[in-house]
């Protein structure tokens, strides 16, 4: 709102224009806010830090790209994360998906309670969510591992996966599943071919967000890993011992790689969505 | 939930409760058991009063929990003034990159949290950039720090959440009808006017969303405190996380991460009831 002249009376329009650049100006400013530290670690990725804290700008160097593997505890961790993402998103997205589906298709006794449910875990600070499934393992005396970091990220993605998928298949025409089974397809049939094909872009983008929670997911998993190391985890612990460049090095590759990823799928949906029209 | 198949709905009654068994069962178990594992875990010190652990976390600790809400809350507040100037310029002015910029408010979240944080430590460090320009705006004194400081952790705090805040926001602006706001102007409103009685109100839904979702998570966290600042920057999550994982008093540690939900929960009733916003979710 600053920016306009206060001296003469402008007139109204060039006024407006003013607050109108003015806004403009303060949204970039925020982007480049939420953008900072992406730039910080790209820029770092390329450094030769003096010591083992990778923190402090010593000059340009492409060691760490061309090593990236050196440390085989950050490979480690990187893998125990990309295996515990893999198959909490693959469960957690069936579990969400079939819950969407029932609440979206069908009017149900308890669908209400569900609906609540599935928001009071993303209205849960993560140290309650983390230190009560921690409690619950203790009394059970359970080993802690890989299954309970599992265990755990199935829990909050199923909430994630839920949502997204409501929200991406309200209001459908679930018509066209009868018409095809008036048409005399099996069930099979119409699963595969009708009802698959309209709420997959959902699942898709809902599988998509669970993988990144996995991935990303610290607070809850320092709960229940017992002695088992994320990567999320091992850049905790790298705090205290040393922060080698090539953990910028991987989360450069994970933010090319998502992004990759992610057009790849707005690519698909427009073929999709082409051949949709064709057809 | 428009439009549902009654027809399908009368073939199988039991349809829609075993497509929902196995995720609601898996809520049961690791959601809502845990929540009373530690409901009774808070109340089982041996040879002590039930109330103890809660006595103890209020009086040990009760300057943490303070300091946790006291941080969380400027950290929204601080949210809300950035986030929504940049969602109305996405909903408004954005025209044809709106979904760019949407994007771009997405991206943040590919690169893991932890090393964004570590990226702010860079940033904020001593003899680095952006402490040398506050020195030399006299906006520091010459020996003056960023990290280590409240500024630091609840700037950590902002930024972190900083998405949670913007796309709620966006949502709800996003669908305001424009005819109303020119109806307003067309009623002799000012701009800002205009503002004030159409868009503002119409968007509280999703002020209310994004203020909970940056208010809640954190309230809860202890990596911007642990990172960006020093023990005297501590907050409640890290009593949580030592008492459970390196001192083992599970009383103690139950007893706050329950205290700190209730008052969470107290607070949001609050908050919908003040906004009125209670059947949003």
């Amino acid at each position: 709102m600053a920016g306009a002249p206060a001296a003469a009376p402008a007139p109204l329009a060039r006024r407006a224009r003013w607050r109108g650049w003015a806004l403009d100006a303060i949204g970039g400013m925020v982007l480049l806010y939420l953008f900072l530290p992406i730039f910080v670690i790209i820029l770092y990725s390329f450094n030769r830090p003096e010591g083992r804290f990778n923190f402090v700008w010593k000059e340009f160097s492409l060691e760490a790209w061309r090593d990236p593997f050196k440390y085989a505890p950050l490979v480690d961790a990187m893998k125990l994360s990309l295996k515990v993402a893999s198959i909490s998103t693959a469960v957690a997205t069936v579990f969400g998906s079939l819950i969407a589906l029932a609440l979206c298709r069908y009017k149900f006794r308890g669908s209400g309670p569900i609906g609540l449910l599935l928001v009071l875990p993303l209205t849960t600070p993560e140290v309650v969510l983390g230190s009560s499934l921690l409690s619950l393992f203790l009394d059970l005396n359970a080993h802690m591992g890989f299954a309970t970091i599992v265990i755990a990220h199935i829990m909050f993605s199923v909430s994630y996966v839920a949502l997204t998928v409501r929200a991406r298949i309200r209001g459908f025409d679930w018509t066209l599943e009868e018409a095809a089974m008036d048409l005399g397809a099996t069930p099979w049939r119409v699963l595969r071919k009708v009802t698959l094909p309209l709420i997959a872009p959902g699942i898709v983008a809902a599988a998509m967000l669970s993988f990144a929670l996995s991935l990303d997911d610290f607070i809850i998993t320092l709960f229940n890993s017992g002695s088992e190391v994320t990567y999320p985890l091992y850049v905790y612990g790298a705090r205290r011992a040393a922060f080698p460049p090539q953990i910028n090095v991987l989360a450069t590759t994970i933010l090319v790689g998502s992004l990759a990823l992610l057009g790849l799928t707005v690519l698909w949906q427009q073929r999709r969505l082409k051949q949709a029209l064709v057809a | 939930m428009a439009g549902t198949a009654a027809g399908s709905a009368r073939r199988n009654p039991w349809a829609p409760y075993l497509l929902v068994l196995p995720g609601v069962l898996w809520l049961l178990v690791f959601f809502v058991v845990p929540i009373v594992t530690l409901a009774s875990t808070s109340i089982a010190g041996a040879g002590r009063p039930w109330w103890d652990g809660y006595a103890r976390a209020f009086t040990d600790y009760g300057a943490f929990i303070l300091r946790s809400f006291r941080f969380s809350l400027l950290a929204t507040l601080v949210a809300l003034v950035l986030a929504y100037p940049l969602a109305y310029v996405m909903a408004f002015r954005a025209g044809r990159f709106k979904h760019f910029l949407l994007g771009l408010v997405i991206l943040p979240f590919f690169t893991t949290f932890l090393v964004r944080t570590f990226a702010w430590k860079t940033i904020l460090n001593d003899g680095g950039p952006v402490v040398g320009l506050l020195i030399w705006l006299h906006l520091l004194p010459a020996d003056g720090r960023l990290l280590n400081t409240n500024w630091a952790v609840v700037g950590g705090l902002t930024y972190n959440f900083l998405p949670f805040m913007v796309l709620p926001i966006y949502v709800s602006l996003e669908k305001i009808d424009r005819r109303l706001v020119e109806a307003a102007q067309d009623l002799y409103c000012s701009p800002i006017r205009a503002f004030g009685k159409v868009v503002f109100p119409l968007s509280l839904p999703g002020v209310f969303a994004g203020s909970l979702l940056t208010f809640i998570p954190a309230s809860g966290d202890f990596i911007n405190a642990e990172l960006l600042g020093s023990p005297n920057q501590r907050m409640i999550g890290t009593v949580i996380q030592n008492q459970f994982l390196q001192v083992h008093d599970y009383p103690l540690a139950a007893s706050l991460s329950f205290v700190l939900m209730t008052i969470i929960t107290i607070a949001v009733i609050a908050y919908a009831r003040v906004l009125g916003t209670e059947d949003l979710a």
